[in-house]
């Protein structure tokens, strides 16, 4: 029995050949590293023939640092600020898959204030990505205009985050047993004076974007993928969702929380791109409710239950835990061997990876410009995918 | 479905599994010959229904010359989860390809062969994913080395 391993030079130097019958040249184009629907360094190869595509490779490894690898050295509570480092819409969320994790396998109690301020925060980064995600979806597909308006609620969420934790990317916040620093006494009328406006800024969008028949041509009925086939393809988050399986961990398992408020898993119906775009809408109201929900009730007590100079090492064994980020289920698996206090193997699930490969499924047949519209539509985060 | 009511019908389907210990999520042991059969069972039993593999990856124990591949299901029908864990020699570390199950692991194991040197069997496109085709070595096995590598401070 030999295994076959092949190389990617192998792959693009496979003989071309075109198939329609007009007299068309088949051939290799390269999308990126270095391109806008990149948002970051993602190589796409892309063979088309005309315009239409005939396959899609995508050729990762850019920006792969080795964080697993580096982590093999790191105690738990230095891993948390690599995580920021993956996906960086989401670092809060990743910080918390980290601090679950280690908190369910060490034994670690919280209270009820550290768990609230978590989901607070968590779902303010969500508010924050999507609108992120929403401006630059819009630059995409050529409406420059959305760019700047998502970044305008980016920066008035940045500036909460940044009251508080003294970040706005890498916030390294919430650590296993607590949180790392305090609210300030004035956070909750700030977030709470907030919430109208970013309820007035969902309708904005609707206006500015969703209403557009161009925008809708480029993404309505573009790039369907089905329900059964996006769980077979490793998809989570709001790509699952928009293909109506109702598959969010902070229903399905609750943690934080999201146990004790209202809010609805939202569904797709058919799973094109106008779905995914309009999950992430809907999702961006949810959250709005949901915080709602938590900020006048934030109970008192300390903001950490445990010293952070205590030693923490895990019991022998395998521990997984994971949070639903802004793109799906981020998860830590844990190989502990018992006795050091660093992780003896730890890989992380990274909802961008595996949300990458539909791409490879659902783009042939379709043009290079839907092609933008279902790669936009994914919201891919590039330093997750490579770690 | 519980954990041990889960454990007790994957047992039933495939008595020669073994249970995992030390996990927090119910855990089987199997051979990586038998590696297809019980994941086919996994995956279209009635009951069972697994049809996420949420991720893949291996673990690498030099001292005890194996890598521990790691399969972690998830049910979108039940709600339930599974790991599915198969030893393979870490001299001669094949495995077959669950790619024809959950087509997803086409890049999951690309991922652990990339890192961690995993082969596997009928695998429809076995190369790297990150990084270049002309590495050299496995950057996750515990006893890797290049001429980069930093000295930890002791």
């Amino acid at each position: 029995m030999t295994v076959h391993v092949r190389t990617l030079d192998e792959l693009l130097h496979a003989p071309l050949e075109a198939d329609s019958e007009l007299t068309t040249q088949e051939y290799l184009v390269n999308m990126g590293p270095q391109h806008p629907i990149a948002h970051g360094s993602l190589r796409v190869v892309v063979r088309l023939d005309g315009e239409t595509v005939k396959e899609v490779i995508p050729v990762p490894g850019y920006v792969h640092r080795g964080v697993e690898k580096m982590c093999e050295h790191l105690n738990y509570r230095q891993v948390i600020p690599y995580t920021d480092r993956l996906d960086y819409l989401s670092a809060i969320m990743n910080n918390w898959a980290v601090a679950k994790t280690v908190e369910t396998a060490a034994g670690i109690e919280t209270s009820d204030r550290i768990e609230v301020i978590r989901t607070i925060m968590a779902e303010l980064q969500r508010l924050q990505s999507h609108a992120l995600w929403w401006g630059v979806t819009g630059m995409d597909l050529g409406a420059y205009t959305a760019f700047l308006y998502g970044f305008r609620e980016r920066e008035i969420i940045g500036e909460i985050f940044e009251e508080t934790i003294g970040a706005r990317l890498t916030m390294n916040y919430i650590q296993p047993g607590g949180l790392m620093y305090d609210i300030k006494p004035d956070f909750a009328a700030k977030v709470k004076k907030l919430l109208p406006y970013l309820q007035d800024c969902v309708e904005q969008y609707e206006t500015l974007l969703s209403g557009n028949v161009i925008f809708q041509e480029r993404l309505r009925n573009v790039g369907i993928v089905d329900g059964a086939r996006a769980v077979a393809l490793g998809c989570t988050g709001p790509v699952v969702r928009a293909s109506g399986v109702p598959l969010d961990l902070r229903a399905t398992e609750p943690y934080g929380a999201y146990g004790k408020v209202q809010f609805n898993v939202v569904v797709g119906s058919i799973g094109d791109c106008w779905d995914r775009y309009y999950v992430r809408l809907e999702e961006m109201r949810e959250s709005i409710r949901i915080i709602q929900q938590l900020i006048d009730g934030i109970p008192e007590g300390p903001y950490s239950t445990i010293r952070y100079n205590v030693e923490l090492t895990l019991p022998e064994g395998i521990h997984y835990g994971q949070v639903e980020t802004a793109r799906g289920a981020f998860g830590v698996l844990i190989a502990s061997d018992g006795k050091q206090e660093i992780p003896y193997r730890l890989h992380f699930r990274s909802p961008n990876f595996n949300n990458l490969w539909v791409v490879t499924a659902i783009s042939p047949g379709w043009r290079i410009a839907d092609f933008i519209s279902i790669q936009s539509s994914l919201d891919l985060v590039i330093p997750d995918i490579d770690r | 479905m519980d954990p041990e009511s889960l454990l007790a019908l994957v047992e039933t389907a495939h008595p020669t599994l073994r249970r995992r210990p030390l996990t927090d999520r119910p855990a089987v042991s199997v051979a990586p010959g038998e590696l297809l059969a019980v994941m086919t069972t996994l995956r279209d039993h009635a009951d069972l229904r697994f049809d996420l593999l949420i991720t893949h990856t291996a673990i690498d124990y030099p001292g005890e010359n194996r890598f521990e591949l790691i399969y972690l299901l998830y049910s979108t029908v039940h709600g339930h989860w599974l790991i599915v864990a198969a030893d393979v020699d870490r001299t001669r570390p094949v495995a077959p390809s669950v790619c024809g199950l959950w087509p997803i692991a086409e890049w999951q194991e690309r991922e652990a062969y990339d890192l961690m040197g995993v082969l596997y069997d009928n695998h429809p496109d076995l190369r790297r994913v990150f990084l270049e085709d002309d590495w050299v070595g496995f950057p996750l096995r515990k006893d890797y080395q290049d001429e980069y590598m930093l000295e930890l401070p002791k």
